[in-house]
């Protein structure tokens, strides 16, 4: 029985892996309708908890959350193998794009297409973190009106915010890690 | 040391201190494969995110693919690969049947929370670095802030606008090489 669920996992999860397009988060549509599919596995509720519970700990979110899930289809195993389903079909993939890259690498058609793609990747990667900004910034809760969002301003994050940032322009040598555990400490200590 | 073990070390260390998605580990990618080992360019690192991004999968994990072939064939994108699930796996796997508790218990949601301040402030940094970098010129800077708009805005799929960008950055060039050509 555990074989006929794992191999269930495998093509659940070699699909997402397959089409879910621009990172982890795009991988939660396909989970819901599995979870439709398998009432058995999770439920939407329980997804909704991989979710949030795997931003807690470290790694990419889409890889934690198949993580979390296999574990509660399966056990260890049933983790082992929503990963590596989610993996495969993506690092396929890439390994075609990496040698289709390496071998029109001096084609002046790639250069110029990266030539605009470039500050694109970077529009999209400063859209994404503004709207992390605006998480970690602002208490969205307790915005109701244009009026209210200056009360809504999270004092104490601004002022962590400026901190670290003002630390890692001066030094500038230290390790981003520095940075994040300083943070983790003050969020303790200041209850944030 | 074996390049493949430094592949997967390297990419086991950065898998193992990122918190949230793919854009919360540019920083300690810039910091670990540029400036520390200097095995990419940053160039080659945004190139990887364009890829990541607009290729099925999870991001941080396809850039990691893409670094490790690019640095040691297939042999090394697996160690990449594996190497940046590593860790996050095997502490879920230990921890699953407590993480619940774990992630409601206080003080891990206080030190996340300013965590993730942390992470807003390195990120800031490491995006200022990529404007300078990327947008070189006055075509390259209406390219990106004409995606920031249409992203933020009208949230439009990301490989469309990738897509759009690379066809944009062609037709520029060539434009840009007949203008030469013509003066000549």
């Amino acid at each position: 029985m555990l074989i006929t669920t794992l191999l269930w996992c495998f093509w659940e999860y070699f699909q997402t892996g397959l089409f879910a397009v621009g990172g982890g988060l795009a991988t939660i549509p396909f989970l819901e309708d599995m979870a439709g599919r398998h009432p058995d596995w999770f439920t939407l509720e329980e997804l909704r908890n991989f979710v949030a519970v795997s931003e807690s700990t470290p790694g990419p979110i889409g890889i934690n959350i198949a993580t979390y899930a296999g574990y509660k289809i399966a056990g260890p195993l049933g983790s082992v193998v929503c990963v590596f389903a989610l993996v495969l079909p993506a690092f396929l993939i890439m390994v075609i794009v990496a040698k289709m890259l390496q071998k029109f690498k001096n084609s002046s058609l790639v250069n110029n297409a990266f030539y605009g793609i470039r500050p694109a990747t970077t529009a999209l990667i400063l859209s994404a973190v503004l709207s992390t900004f605006t998480e970690v910034l602002i208490d969205m809760d307790a915005v109701s009106s244009i009026g209210s969002l200056f009360t809504a301003v999270e004092v104490r994050n601004v002022i962590l915010f400026a901190v670290i940032l003002a630390a890692s322009l001066i030094f500038k040598k230290l390790h981003p890690i520095v940075f994040i555990a300083a943070g983790a400490a003050a969020g303790v200590i200041f209850a944030l | 040391m074996n390049m493949y073990l430094q592949l997967f070390l390297a990419y086991m260390k950065v898998g193992a201190v990122t918190f949230g998605g793919g854009y919360a580990m540019l920083p300690i990618l810039k910091r670990e494969l540029v400036d520390r080992r200097g095995w990419v360019t940053e160039a080659d690192l945004i190139d990887c995110y364009a890829i990541g991004q607009c290729t099925p999968g999870v991001i941080a994990v396809n850039a990691a693919t893409l670094i490790g072939h690019q640095k040691k064939g297939v042999l090394g994108a697996v160690c990449a690969t594996v190497g940046v699930v590593f860790v996050p796996v095997l502490i879920i796997m230990s921890i699953a049947t407590v993480l619940q508790k774990f992630s409601e218990n206080v003080y891990v949601q206080h030190a996340l929370a300013g965590m993730s301040v942390a992470i807003a402030a390195i990120i800031a940094v490491t995006v200022v670095k990529l404007i300078k970098k990327t947008c070189i010129d006055i075509p390259t800077t209406i390219i990106g802030l004409t995606v920031l708009a249409l992203s933020v805005v009208f949230d439009l799929p990301t490989v469309l606008m990738v897509i759009s960008a690379a066809i944009a950055g062609v037709v520029i060039s060539n434009i840009k090489a007949r203008k030469k050509g013509g003066n000549k």
